[in-house]
């Protein structure tokens, strides 16, 4: 039986990478990776805590987790698309129009 | 009822036309204001048949307006004798002037706007008269300080017409002051402003209060009656269309302030020191404002000087507990002063708003009516023997000397007779240099401006008959008027007076010698008439000596008012606008608004624009917050 | 063996991790990205969560990634990002603070480590525990979500469609 502080501490070593990830990186596409990246350690956590408490409401949480990540992911990946089109570029440094 | 509907016609004139009257037939404004009148003349005149009026009064309570605590002002008018004099006073003269204007104000663009002021004006001015309480009286009182200050205005297109007005409802404004401070002071003290409440509590009222209460209302009476030294605002008011001079600063407004003291007499007798206050102002005025009307080349400020010399008689009237010679007089005084400036204005209108006297002169032969209704206004002004003015200011002239206690209030009286020989000698003058026919040497014809005049080759004319009837009537009124007082004939208007105001002539009164008293008035009139017509025969005026200096600067009061009033409080405006509202309020508003655009310039600079950026500053305040809850 | 499986999916899913953020070529990132999701899939395993496994396995591998590479390979690009890094000081700062911010969530994880595990009932993890507990208790929630994909599915569209001409 592995203890959950371990899984846990993958968990937080993941987030952080994917963090550094989406701070570092300036390829749109890759950050959304980043981001897909967190999300997945969040998921472990949750399993594992639902391991931990025998609940099955934790397991619940990453299903709805699941599904909005689908749906971000779409969405996400269509205004890529979008901004692509108009500008021929995915740096997210050369969207910078809200600039002060 | 009826007391109502004596305020409600001209408030329904006023109504129509200042709503309606743009878009009347241009007779009608004329038409609707002067019926409105003439209604209610006619409701005053059926009030005053009811025999009540003439015992206990008739009273009408409309309804309870303030009632706070143990203090209640209920709306209510009153019509006893003091208030039937002034409403019949008020309308009948208000109803002539309205006649009469409909022929001066013929061709003027603004009749309606015209009539509605004049119609508020009689409105407010019945307010004024019939209010059962002061609180009603003081909404009157200020209605007719808005219509006097409109009117004066009314031709605001002229500088100097807008300047006066804007002058009268300033120096109104010092006056009114000190009325409601003493209505207030009064409220306080009685917890009533009912006159009759005042009445009853007055007798028990401590003296030094009563002095109080009193000489702050005084203080309201002199702005509103143009007394010294708040007299300066009813000359220049002369800019305003002359029959609003007739009669609202002439005849009725202007007396408001005797007509209050009238009205709380028995309060004001509580009060010795303010009686004697009231005396010496009237009588100071009555001088001052004679001597000054000898030298004013205007006609139309002529009289105004006239007119305040006159209040101040009405005020020594009421110094001396003369109440009912005062009234008398006031009721005389509107009927000769009016027809004087209805002559004044109908030479205005003939010689196309000429009113300087130095260009005037020969006109009583094409102006044979007006120049006849101008010499009997003068003679009952004057005093002359058996016109109206003869027999009031005689008789305040002989309860002046019949009150007189010591040097003090001889002065008062002598000061009476003096001013009459002056007012004797200014109106003659006037009347000489209006009327008389120019020397032949006269190198300007004075008729050169009106013939060569916009309106063609019309000369000086008679006035129309809408103008004429009114002075007609005013005329017969200053003839026969007097007689209303006259003993001979039973005086039923003094005596109703008298009456009401419970001061039958003192019982030392036969120890005074009434027929020198009146030979010696009458003398003095008929001495001044005869200086008159000597000094100015052959239309000279007399050359400015040293003291006509002195009196064509109005004693120097005004330049005294704008060296010690005007001008501190122009430069405090000038540094306010100029130091403080530049220098301080903008400068702490702009230098808000400049912190504020800084602090965005500088703000700005964390809006980069760049994504990772927020995202970086994000992990920094979780870290951050992290970090706190760790080490708590 | 146990802990063997469970150092093997470890290793891989670090590896891949580093792998997302640290490779040049986008493919390469989303292959890493797909070894992480299979290593946690592993890992759902070991924690008795055979359900959430196959939905990581199906969704994320099988249809989210693929939908990336699908990206990728419309667009054509080769790293997609610009030559000149703008924010200098952009990539120090986000080390140091991640940095501080492992440091702060292993610190909490160690110090704060919970009871024991619980001995789960037999059959938890399964379709038919999840799925009960989705369609009873979280029925609405459930609901919410589908009506969230049918918004998600239509902002695609709209988002993505061409622009329309002038």
């Amino acid at each position: 039986m592995i203890p959950v502080p371990y899984y846990l501490t993958i968990s937080a070593v993941l987030f952080t990478v994917g963090m550094a990830g989406v701070l570092v990186r300036r390829n749109a596409l890759v950050i959304f990776m980043a981001i897909e990246l967190m999300l997945n350690s969040v998921n472990l956590t949750f399993v594992a805590f639902a391991r931990q408490l025998a609940a099955i409401e934790g397991q619940v949480a990453v299903f709805f987790v699941i599904v909005i990540a689908a749906v971000e992911v779409v969405v996400g990946l269509a205004i890529i698309i979008a901004i692509f089109r108009a500008r021929s570029t995915v740096d997210i440094d050369d969207v910078d129009l809200l600039r002060g | 009822m009826v007391l109502l509907f004596i305020i409600l016609f001209p408030l329904a004139g006023w109504l129509i036309n200042g709503f309606a009257g743009g878009r009347l037939p241009p007779r009608a404004p004329g038409l609707v204001g002067s019926a409105s009148v003439g209604l209610s003349l006619t409701a005053a005149l059926v009030a005053v048949q009811q025999p009540e009026v003439w015992r206990e009064g008739l009273t009408a309570s409309l309804f309870t307006w303030i009632s706070a605590g143990e203090f209640s002002a209920r709306a209510s008018l009153v019509l006893d004798p003091l208030s039937a004099v002034m409403t019949l006073v008020v309308t009948g003269v208000g109803f002539l002037i309205h006649i009469y204007s409909i022929g001066y104000m013929a061709e003027d663009p603004g009749k309606s706007r015209y009539f509605a002021y004049l119609n508020l004006f009689i409105a407010s001015m019945l307010v004024l008269v019939l209010a059962g309480n002061l609180l009603v009286m003081f909404v009157g009182w200020e209605l007719v300080g808005l219509c006097s200050y409109l009117l004066i205005g009314f031709w605001f297109d002229r500088e100097r017409a807008a300047d006066a007005g804007r002058k009268a409802f300033i120096v109104n404004r010092i006056g009114d002051a000190g009325f409601l401070l003493g209505i207030l002071l009064l409220a306080v003290t009685v917890k009533s402003l009912d006159f009759k409440a005042i009445a009853d509590a007055s007798s028990s009222m401590a003296v030094p209060v009563a002095t109080a209460i009193t000489l702050l209302l005084f203080v309201g009476a002199t702005g509103k009656s143009a007394q010294l030294p708040l007299h300066v605002w009813l000359p220049d008011a002369m800019e305003g269309p002359t029959p609003v001079s007739a009669l609202i600063h002439a005849a009725t407004m202007v007396t408001a302030g005797v007509y209050m003291i009238g009205r709380l007499h028995p309060l004001f007798t509580q009060a010795e020191l303010t009686l004697g206050v009231v005396a010496a102002v009237g009588a100071a005025t009555a001088f001052f404002a004679a001597t000054v009307a000898l030298v004013e080349h205007d006609l139309k400020r002529v009289l105004a000087y006239s007119t305040i010399s006159q209040l101040g008689y009405m005020f020594l009237a009421m110094g001396v507990a003369a109440a009912p010679a005062g009234m008398f007089h006031l009721t005389t005084h509107a009927v000769f002063k009016a027809l004087l400036f209805l002559a004044a204005g109908s030479v205005m209108h003939a010689m196309h708003g000429v009113i300087d006297m130095r260009r005037l002169g020969g006109l009583a032969r094409p102006m044979r009516w007006t120049a006849l209704g101008f010499v009997i206004g003068a003679a009952a002004l004057a005093g002359f023997p058996f016109t109206a003015g003869f027999f009031s200011k005689d008789l305040i002239l002989e309860r002046a000397f019949a009150h007189a206690r010591g040097w003090g209030s001889y002065l008062l009286w002598a000061a009476g007779v003096a001013t009459a020989f002056i007012t004797a000698v200014y109106i003659t003058r006037a009347a000489i240099l209006t009327f008389a026919p120019p020397p032949s040497h006269h190198d300007h014809p004075p008729f050169d401006s009106a013939q060569g005049g916009p309106s063609g080759s019309r000369g000086p004319h008679e006035a129309p008959p809408e103008m004429g009837w009114p002075m007609a009537a005013l005329a017969a009124l200053s003839l026969g008027g007097g007689f209303l007082g006259a003993s001979a004939v039973g005086a039923p208007l003094l005596h109703s007076l008298e009456r009401f105001f419970n001061s039958a002539p003192e019982p030392e009164a036969g120890a005074v010698p009434v027929l020198a008293l009146t030979l010696v008035s009458v003398s003095a009139a008929l001495a001044g008439m005869l200086a008159g017509l000597w000094l100015y025969r052959g239309r000279r005026d007399a050359s400015l000596s040293a003291l006509g200096q002195f009196l064509s600067h109005k004693w120097y009061i005004e330049d005294l008012y704008n060296a010690a009033i005007v001008g501190p409080l122009r430069r405090g405006a000038q540094f306010l606008a100029s130091t403080v509202e530049l220098g301080i309020i903008d400068g702490a508003v702009i230098g808000v608004a400049g912190a504020v655009r800084q602090a965005g310039a500088s703000f700005r600079r964390f809006q980069t624009g760049y994504v990772r950026n927020y995202a970086a500053v994000l992990l920094a305040g979780t870290v951050l917050l992290l970090g706190y809850w760790l080490t708590r | 063996m146990e802990l063997v499986v469970f150092g093997l999916a470890s290793a891989g899913a670090l590896a891949g991790g580093i792998g997302v953020i640290a490779s040049r070529p986008p493919v390469r990132s989303a292959l890493s990205l797909l070894l992480v999701l299979g290593s946690l899939a592993i890992m759902y395993l070991l924690l008795a969560a055979q359900f959430i496994a196959a939905l990581q396995v199906i969704i994320y591998a099988g249809a989210i990634v693929v939908l990336f590479l699908f990206v990728i390979m419309l667009l054509h690009m080769r790293s997609g990002e610009g030559r000149v890094e703008k924010l200098r000081w952009q990539g120090p700062v986000s080390y140091v603070l991640a940095g501080l911010f492992l440091a702060a969530l292993l610190y909490a994880i160690w110090t704060g480590a919970g009871p024991h595990m619980a001995e789960p009932a037999p059959g938890f993890g399964t379709a038919e525990s999840v799925g009960r507990s989705l369609f009873t208790k979280f029925l609405l929630p459930f609901e919410v979500a589908s009506i969230v994909l049918l918004v998600g599915i239509i902002a695609a569209v709209v988002v993505g469609r061409p622009l329309a001409p002038p």
